[in-house]
């Protein structure tokens, strides 16, 4: 699908020299020249965007934006919903043929409405034959029946937060990378007094991404391949005692946790360990909480009974409408803006918060000036997709936004349920959703 | 009007759009026009599409084909094993939900609006206070009761713990039935106001004359409330309680802002379910099931309050019975 040939790329070659010599503006009006995606004639986009979280990421998106518009003359207005909105909004201007032009939302969006879209192959071929290539569930989000329909534009990354000296205290040199270590290392957090907690309530964000590594690094899926719901089984009933023996080490109160409550009773210092994003670090260094910023890491999940990574991140698809009268200039800004000489200074100004697709970013010294941020570089190759081992689909996103798996480990964990109990009701639920 | 339409209705034989137009009885029909139309673009329509979406597969931003009734089949019975248990257990949450917060209601707005009924000093300054937690946004004061409830840094929790009565803090809102309590104290917060200052109203309507008269044949204070404030109350009480258990029944954002239906769905209420399904997850047409079933328990309480504290006689001019 690419229309790539060499002459162009010898000119995007060029103008990645001259950028070198100017700023963000000359690079771009170079590029303007060189690239092989051009703009319609006096285009206009509009962009809707999740909104953002942190501030410094923005302000750099919305230079990125400005320089686009300086070097290609097309105006792209910008606006911004919170997390829950994207996808209603997003919906109503598939079905209604109006709307904004690109939407950057969470997940499986695109897969909504695949026929919706703009496929966008060569420019999924031009970035990821320049950049290193696309890690593998960012790249099975965007793609429907072989056609790349949105372009992964980065990842969300979640780990392990926990204080060096709690850990210390309870006989660990740092995280374990399995599963049965952990649960060793929160026994003896719990034990004295430091104790660690992962969302267990209605948390779109922290509780989904613990809920589904605790089930995944068992071996435990809610579908298989061919989308027949499997979370019945042997392995979940381990995942689920797993998750049961490590509930109880949790500090009180984990199951009414929502998505801030982790952040704000790890930066209390009544939390030692939990899973988040970078945001509970940077809000340490932000307010100049020195004490905690300094005593505070990252780690990966710890690897489980299946040997090998299986974490839930969150990927930020692009896509573009294919009502928008200007597909081309959609086109052209998303080369933009994954250009290195952009890409490069937005992720560094999002120190973390935002994991790359492409591999050849592992360069960025934000992943390495604080080798505090270093695993969350990891996030986009680590991840499987929304669905699991399950093929990409709306229905897994359903599934997630319904905490169907987050309740069922609530309702077991709770001794609410007991295990088939708990299983069943997950297993209806999904059986609904996926008929 | 044409010459060729006056010049019919001068030789007395109007068309019948034309008897239409001028007749007295039709007159009161074109006047009510405007507000049906307003009732059913705005009230009629969005219902039954909401009904219609709920025998549909709809999601967002698609059309659903006809399932008949595939989506309440799917929510099941109670007493089957294979029913919704989320579905159920948000009706069971919404009924002890609505029936516990709006007798607590009832009964301290009641009796807040006897008192502000007496002659008290500052007497308009009292009455503006009592209706602040009316006023101030459903949202911000969620907002503060969960925080007055949080797991680790609640403000009850820590107070009980300075004065040595606990020793780990309340698990407010993790704890289900700790978490239902808590749900519905802060709706009975938000909700006394509005039946007091009713009821207060309804009050003010009883006749001085009335409770001279009951207080010169020796009545006692009970007795007066009993045969006197209360019977006159009734029909203000009716009203009153109806809209209170509408407004509890549907309650979303209370929930919504503290415990999102959490722990383990134990506050979800039939409205927050909905939302669930059919929003963020998608599902429309189950999402408009679970709110269409809403529908007969929200009549079945009109009816109550029409049929049940309207019926009196004495409210046409009979005697009470």
């Amino acid at each position: 699908m690419t229309t790539l040939d060499r002459r162009s790329l010898v000119k995007a070659g060029a103008a990645l020299g001259l950028a070198g010599a100017g700023g963000l503006n000359s690079f771009a009006s170079a590029w303007a020249q060189a690239s092989p995606f051009k703009p319609e004639p006096n285009a206009a986009l509009n962009l809707l965007r999740w909104k953002r979280f942190v501030q410094a990421e923005d302000d750099q998106f919305m230079k990125m934006v400005e320089a686009f518009t300086k070097a290609t003359g097309v105006k792209v207005n910008v606006s911004n919903e919170s997390f829950d909105d994207i996808q209603p909004k997003a919906s109503v201007a598939a079905n209604t043929g109006q709307g904004p032009d690109m939407v950057w939302g969470l997940h499986s969006l695109p897969q909504l409405f695949p026929e919706k879209c703009v496929e966008v192959g060569d420019l999924a071929d031009y970035l990821g034959k320049k950049y290193g290539g696309w890690a593998p569930a960012p790249e099975a989000t965007c793609k429907h029946k072989g056609k790349w329909i949105a372009i992964p534009v980065a990842v969300n990354g979640g780990y392990i937060n926990y204080r060096i000296s709690a850990v210390e205290k309870a006989g660990f040199k740092g995280v374990p990378g399995d599963t049965a270590g952990f649960l060793e290392l929160c026994k003896a957090l719990k034990k004295n007094n430091t104790p660690a907690g992962f969302a267990l309530g209605h948390a779109s964000g922290d509780g989904n991404a613990w809920v589904h590594w605790l089930l995944w690094s068992h071996g435990s899926y809610l579908v298989d391949e061919k989308e027949k719901v499997i979370i019945n089984s042997p392995e979940t009933a381990k995942a689920l005692e797993y998750g049961k023996a490590l509930y109880e080490t949790f500090v009180p109160g984990t199951a009414s946790w929502n998505d801030s409550s982790n952040n704000k009773a790890f930066l209390a210092g009544e939390l030692f360990l939990t899973s988040n994003g970078i945001s509970i670090y940077a809000a340490a260094k932000a307010q100049n909480m020195t004490a905690i910023a300094d005593d505070m890491n990252h780690a990966l999940f710890p690897v489980g009974p299946v040997g090998k990574p299986q974490e839930l991140q969150l990927t930020f698809p692009l896509l573009t409408f294919k009502f928008s009268k200007y597909p081309k200039a959609c086109k052209a800004f998303v080369a933009f803006m994954m250009e290195a000489d952009q890409y490069n200074p937005w992720i560094e100004a999002a120190a973390g918060y935002l994991t790359h697709p492409l591999n050849a970013f592992d360069a960025n010294p934000v992943w390495t000036k604080d080798p505090k941020n270093t695993v969350f570089r990891d996030a986009a190759r680590r991840t499987l997709p929304a669905s699991g081992i399950g093929p990409v689909s709306e229905k897994a996103a359903a599934a997630i936004a319904d905490f169907i798996l987050v309740d069922m480990v609530a309702n077991y964990a709770t001794g609410r349920e007991d295990i088939k109990g708990a299983m069943a009701v997950a297993e209806r639920q999904a059986k609904r959703l996926f008929r | 009007m044409t010459d060729s339409t006056a010049g019919r209705i001068a030789r007395g034989r109007p068309s019948a759009w034309d008897r239409l137009r001028i007749n007295r009885n039709w007159l009161g029909f074109w006047f009510m026009v405007p507000a049906g139309i307003i009732l059913l673009a705005f009230l009629a329509y969005p219902l039954g599409k909401g009904v219609w979406l709920s025998f549909t597969d709809a999601k967002i931003g698609r059309d659903g084909t006809f399932i008949g009734l595939e989506n309440y089949e799917w929510l099941g019975v109670p007493w089957s094993s294979d029913s919704d248990g989320v579905f159920w257990q948000s009706v069971f949450n919404t009924l002890v939900y609505t029936g516990f917060a709006s007798v607590v209601k009832f009964v301290v707005g009641l009796y807040l609006a006897l008192l502000l009924n007496q002659n008290l000093p500052f007497k308009a300054l009292i009455r503006s206070i009592v209706l602040i937690p009316f006023v101030v946004p459903t949202v911000l004061s969620a907002i503060a009761f969960w925080w007055l409830f949080d797991s680790q840094f609640s403000i009850i929790s820590w107070s009980l713990r300075q004065m040595g009565v606990i020793q780990t803090n309340i698990n407010f809102l993790g704890d289900p039935n700790n978490a239902r309590a808590s749900v519905i104290f802060a709706n009975i917060w938000r909700g006394v106001p509005f039946i007091a200052i009713t009821l207060l109203a309804g009050l003010q309507t009883v006749s001085p004359s009335l409770y001279e008269a009951a207080t010169l044949d020796g009545a006692s204070k009970w007795q007066i409330f009993r045969h006197i404030t209360f019977p006159l109350l009734t029909p203000i009480i009716a009203v009153v309680m109806t809209f209170s258990v509408l407004f509890t029944f549907t309650d979303f954002q209370l929930i919504w802002a503290m415990t999102r239906g959490g722990p383990v769905n134990s506050t979800h209420l039939m409205a927050t379910l909905s939302y669930q399904r059919a929003i963020l997850a998608g599902n429309l047409g189950e999402g408009a099931a679970i709110a269409t079933a809403m529908v007969p328990f929200l009549l079945f309480a009109i009816m109550v309050s029409w049929f049940g504290l309207q019926r009196r006689k004495w409210q046409q001019g009979g005697s009470d019975d």
